[in-house]
């Protein structure tokens, strides 16, 4: 039976990396890595049993450093990347690596908390992406809907392209570009399309936002100024080709059409403070999550620039079966934009956001405290979107 | 023998009658002829089987036929006056010639008269685009004079002969019809013309000369009604004068809103010019109490102009529109709630305007001076309408309705009240947002830019420190002269002396003390989350009112916030969290006099220092002594 209050976990150390588990679409499962200078971190697997609304999870030692970001495969459900950082007397670096979760924990196994302590193991390493070149990692991408055999890399001002050869224990950078410019530019957020062949992907740096075009490296559009500060996330629209959402420290969250990089499509507001994260929703396109430093996490929907702005037509022939013969005119008016919730079950500053790749009306937000929540879409609407 | 004689005489009459009509006709003594005629002319006609009258009457026939077309060139020429034009028409509808060519050549013959005159009016329009020739009401005077009064007099001339006569109750009707088609495309012409020249009256000045003229022009119509009922030419003037006056209303708003728009202008210009040695600037009240004396000046001398629209003495202010919907709809809504809601509209745009940010202190003071004399000039303003309202009614006895009406139509004081302050609220929030925003890039650049394991042991507090303490003194400066203080949680005597270490004894009993303890790790976050639990949780973004101390610890509240979370991106080494210790204190020195609660800004900077630590990788804090030295010397 379903319940619509929110599930929360909680992992005792500082965390801002979450990730769903890209490549499973059954199981409702997370990746979560932590954040701590002194204790070795981790990555817990939190398996989602929806039936019950209970959580189970799979504890994996990651000692190299603490996360800063991680992602996993599209293509493998046993695959996963980190950026992290490796201390090394006074120096600090933010390297990446890729690695091998063990056989029995990719399909999850539904282990009672307890005993979590005995059930800890390592991650196996497939392979480091090399930068020692190039300076600090801020993220890593996969190409999406690929065979987890790309990937992407944004180190300081440098954005990479690796292949991953000899199952994946030999990562070869095959493609690269530099950001040119005046002072000490630096990526700070990017995303891989999923359209155009997965050959488009967006950055962010500073107040700018800038398109790439991976078969040449080459830039495509760039918005400037974007925000009026800092840049931190951007995700593109899986059902529409050219729009991309913005978010950053302006507190707004901003909807671009790059074919039009003018002005943005439509600006959001809600927050009070700096917006982390902006997700859409896999399938559904109207759905759009932000989280905040705020402590907020707010479920807009944005219908008016979805690809279905005037709800979901019902064709004539199925209405004439079902209901009585007289016609009845469906409102031909795009919807309204609003807010569906505010979920303010967090009380530090939210730093992830993540729809689950299997259900989608499913999220889970994180905390700096380590608080992971799991939320659904609320289901009066959910009920409204598919019928 | 007496009928004898009569009939030798009619006989007589009878023979002589083709001479002496063609003597008649050479006498031009029409009427005379066309008598003679008239009588014989049954008389003819019965006995015309018989050669000698056959003949006869051919002969008049042609000489009738003659008299007829001199009649006819008579009437084509026009130089004559109105009777002898009356007596031809008579004679020639006598003559029994078809009545509706008459009619038609009557009324052709007026209108091109008619018509020559529009054209000197039209000459008077001036060349398109450019100026009129003469002002409003010289035109209306010559439109009133020359074309109306002869139209009138053609009307009149022209329902004596063919409409009022005794004799023309069978062509009435048609002659009746031919008058309103005729009246019609002359009215129309005209009108169109009185149209184009009111268009043309842009000023914004004094009104009362549109309102004399727009007064004629309608007098006159009146004039024009009552000798022709059914040509609608009453209401129609009506309908011009009323839009008239609604374009007139339309050009004050219009001129209002620009006017404001200088002000502003004015207001950023004062603001940005470099202070002279000697003399101190405008202060920010004093302009902002100029500004809206100005704008209540102004908003009454238009006021005082639509007043002309509806003064007793104008003849249209009688009509049902002026008295109502005048008053309420064009002036009240249209010019008056016009143009607060312009002002309001202008406020929405300072929030929505991109790019603000790099802007000197003047478009925030501009913001500032919006927000604050929203909700101060909507009484001035709506107090001021209310005084021009009860004047408005022209007679005393609709006044109660007038008013009635007003209040009932129109948006109600309150309404406005509220919406002039959500604007002001939102521009409030606005200039909140982007002070502190300003103030958190600064505070992001300095963490973000700095190697924080690395650093050497501090020695004095970081320079951005002071210059964020200076910035906020000099927003806390500014909004105080044009904001009262606002609340403040009482202060303890101790407050600025407060002891500040990372080993807090106030409300973080033991929140870091057990990361120093070799224990288990969850021993750490489970406590530090517990203390979470019982602790207020600090509201960072509650609403701001109109008072300094809200704006300021809002702005504070946003800074401190960014701070936290520049802390939390990067790694510290023990001189980078000792630094931040210091900063810490020092901000913590100064800042609390500006918000309303201390206990914020020791709660946030407490986290800062706490987040510092645990992203830190060797954990060893400064002794708040040593501190307290550094940030006294700095």
């Amino acid at each position: 039976m379903e319940d619509d209050a929110p599930v929360i976990y909680g992992l005792e150390f500082q965390a801002r990396a979450l990730t769903p588990q890209t490549a499973e679409t059954d199981a409702i499962r997370f990746l979560v890595g932590t954040q701590s200078l002194k204790y070795d971190n981790q990555i817990h697997i939190i398996d989602f049993d929806d039936e019950n609304n209970i959580i189970n999870k799979n504890v994996l030692l990651h000692q190299v450093g603490e996360i800063w970001q991680i992602s996993a495969s599209p293509a493998d459900k046993g695959v996963l990347a980190t950026c992290y950082n490796r201390t090394s007397d006074s120096k600090v670096m933010t390297c990446a690596a890729v690695w091998r979760m063990p056989k029995e924990l990719e399909s999850g196994s539904h282990e009672s908390p307890d005993d979590s302590s005995s059930n800890t193991q390592t991650l196996e390493l497939l392979c480091h992406l090399d930068n020692t070149a190039r300076g600090n990692m801020a993220c890593v991408m996969w190409e999406p809907m690929g065979d987890g055999k790309k990937l992407i890399s944004l180190a300081d001002n440098h954005l990479l392209l690796w292949d991953l050869q000899e199952s994946s224990s030999k990562a070869v950078l095959s493609n690269s570009a530099a950001l040119e410019g005046k002072g000490q530019l630096k990526f700070t957020s990017g995303r891989w399309s999923p359209h155009h062949n997965c050959t488009q992907v967006a950055t962010a740096n500073d107040t700018t936002i800038r398109g790439w075009d991976t078969r040449s490296m080459r830039q495509i559009y760039c918005i400037e100024n974007a925000h009026g500060q800092l840049v931190r996330d951007l995700d593109f629209n899986p059902n529409k080709q050219y729009y991309l959402a913005s978010c950053g420290d302006d507190c707004k969250v901003k909807f671009w059409d790059t074919r039009n990089i003018n002005e943005p499509v439509k600006t959001l507001e809600e927050h009070s403070h700096w917006v982390w994260n902006v997700r859409y929703n896999h399938s559904h396109d109207q759905l759009v999550l932000t989280g905040s430093s705020d402590s907020r996490v707010i479920l807009s929907n944005m219908v008016s620039i979805s690809s279905e702005p005037f709800g979901h037509l019902v064709d004539d022939d199925e209405l004439s079966d079902q209901e009585d013969h007289h016609q009845e005119e469906k409102t031909k008016e795009p919807l309204q934009d609003s807010i569906i919730a505010t979920y303010e079950e967090h009380e530090d500053s939210v730093y992830a956001v993540e729809w689950s790749s299997a259900d989608p009306w499913l999220f889970a937000s994180l905390s700096y405290d380590g608080r992971l929540v799991i939320n659904r879409v609320p289901r009066t609407l959910k009920y409204h979107i598919l019928l | 023998m007496l009928g004898v004689h009569t009939l030798l005489r009619k006989l007589q009459f009878l023979l002589e009658l083709p001479a002496r009509l063609t003597r008649c006709v050479e006498l031009e003594a029409y009427g005379t002829a066309v008598r003679y005629h008239g009588r014989a002319r049954a008389v003819l006609h019965h006995y015309r089987h018989l050669p000698s009258f056959h003949g006869i009457q051919a002969d008049c026939q042609v000489i009738m036929a003659g008299l007829a077309q001199r009649l006819r060139q008579r009437f084509r020429d026009g130089g004559s006056g109105a009777k002898d034009l009356a007596e031809c028409v008579e004679l020639l509808l006598e003559l029994e010639e078809p009545a509706e060519e008459l009619c038609d050549e009557f009324l052709a013959h007026a209108g091109a008269r008619l018509a020559a005159e529009l054209d000197t009016l039209e000459a008077e329009l001036g060349p398109p685009g450019g100026a009129p020739t003469c002002d409003i009401l010289e035109f209306t005077d010559r439109g009133c004079n020359s074309f109306v009064g002869n139209l009138c007099l053609v009307i009149a001339s022209y329902q004596e002969l063919f409409v009022s006569r005794a004799g023309a109750a069978p062509i009435a009707p048609m002659a009746r019809a031919k008058l309103a088609t005729f009246v019609e495309g002359l009215l129309g012409r005209y009108f169109g013309l009185v149209e184009r020249r009111v268009q043309l009256e842009k000023g914004v000045g004094d009104s009362s000369l549109l309102v004399r003229a727009l007064d004629r022009f309608h007098r006159r119509l009146q004039a024009l009604e009552q000798l022709l009922p059914g040509a609608g030419a009453a209401s129609e003037g009506t309908a011009i004068v009323e839009r008239a006056a609604r374009a007139r209303v339309a050009q004050y708003l219009q001129a209002l809103r620009g006017f404001y728009q200088d002000c502003l202008t004015d207001v950023r210009q004062a603001l940005a010019a470099p202070r002279l040695a000697s003399k101190e600037g405008p202060g920010l009240a004093e302009l902002l109490a100029t500004v809206s004396a100005s704008l209540l000046g102004q908003v009454k001398a238009v006021l005082g102009y639509v007043h002309l629209f509806t003064a007793r003495d104008v003849a249209f202010s009688n009509k049902p529109y002026f008295k109502g919907e005048f008053c309420s709809q064009a002036v009240r809504e249209g010019l008056v709630v016009g143009f607060i809601r312009a002002v309001c509209g202008t406020a929405q745009q300072f929030c929505e305007a991109p790019g603000e940010m790099g802007v000197p202190s003047s478009p925030e003071s501009r913001l500032k001076g919006r927000g604050r004399s929203c909700p101060g000039s909507k009484g001035g303003v709506l107090a001021a309408l209310a005084v021009m309202e009860a004047p408005g009614s022209p007679a005393p006895s609709p006044d109660a309705s007038l008013a009635l009406q007003a209040e009932v139509a129109g948006t109600p004081g309150s309404v406005l009240c509220a919406e002039a302050r959500a604007a002001a609220q939102r521009l409030l929030t606005h200039y909140v947002r982007v002070q502190g925003l300003a103030v958190s890039q600064m505070l992001r650049k300095s963490v973000e830019t700095r190697d924080w394991v690395g650093t050497i042991e501090p020695r004095t507090v970081r320079a951005v420190m002071k210059r964020v303490v200076e910035d906020t003194t000099a927003i806390d400066v500014q909004v105080g002269l044009l904001y009262e203080e606002g609340v403040r949680k009482a202060q303890s005597s101790d407050s600025s002396k407060r002891t500040f270490s990372v080993y807090s004894s106030s409300r973080q009993q033991g929140r870091y003390a057990p990361s120093y303890t070799p224990s288990a790790p969850m021993d750490t976050n489970l406590l530090s989350n517990i203390q979470k639990l019982f602790s207020e949780r600090i509201d960072i973004f509650s609403p701001v009112e109109f008072n300094k101390v809200s704006v300021l610890t809002g702005i504070v509240k946003i800074s401190l916030k960014s701070f936290l979370e520049c802390v939390r991106l990067r790694t510290f080494g023990r001189f980078g969290l000792q630094q931040v210790q210091v900063d810490c204190h020092y901000l913590q020195l100064y800042l609390w006099r500006f918000v309303g609660d201390e206990g914020l800004v020791h709660g946030l900077l407490d986290e800062i220092v706490a987040s510092a630590a645990h992203r830190c990788l060797d954990p060893v804090p400064m002794e708040p002594s040593v501190v307290e030295v550094i940030c006294e010397r700095g």
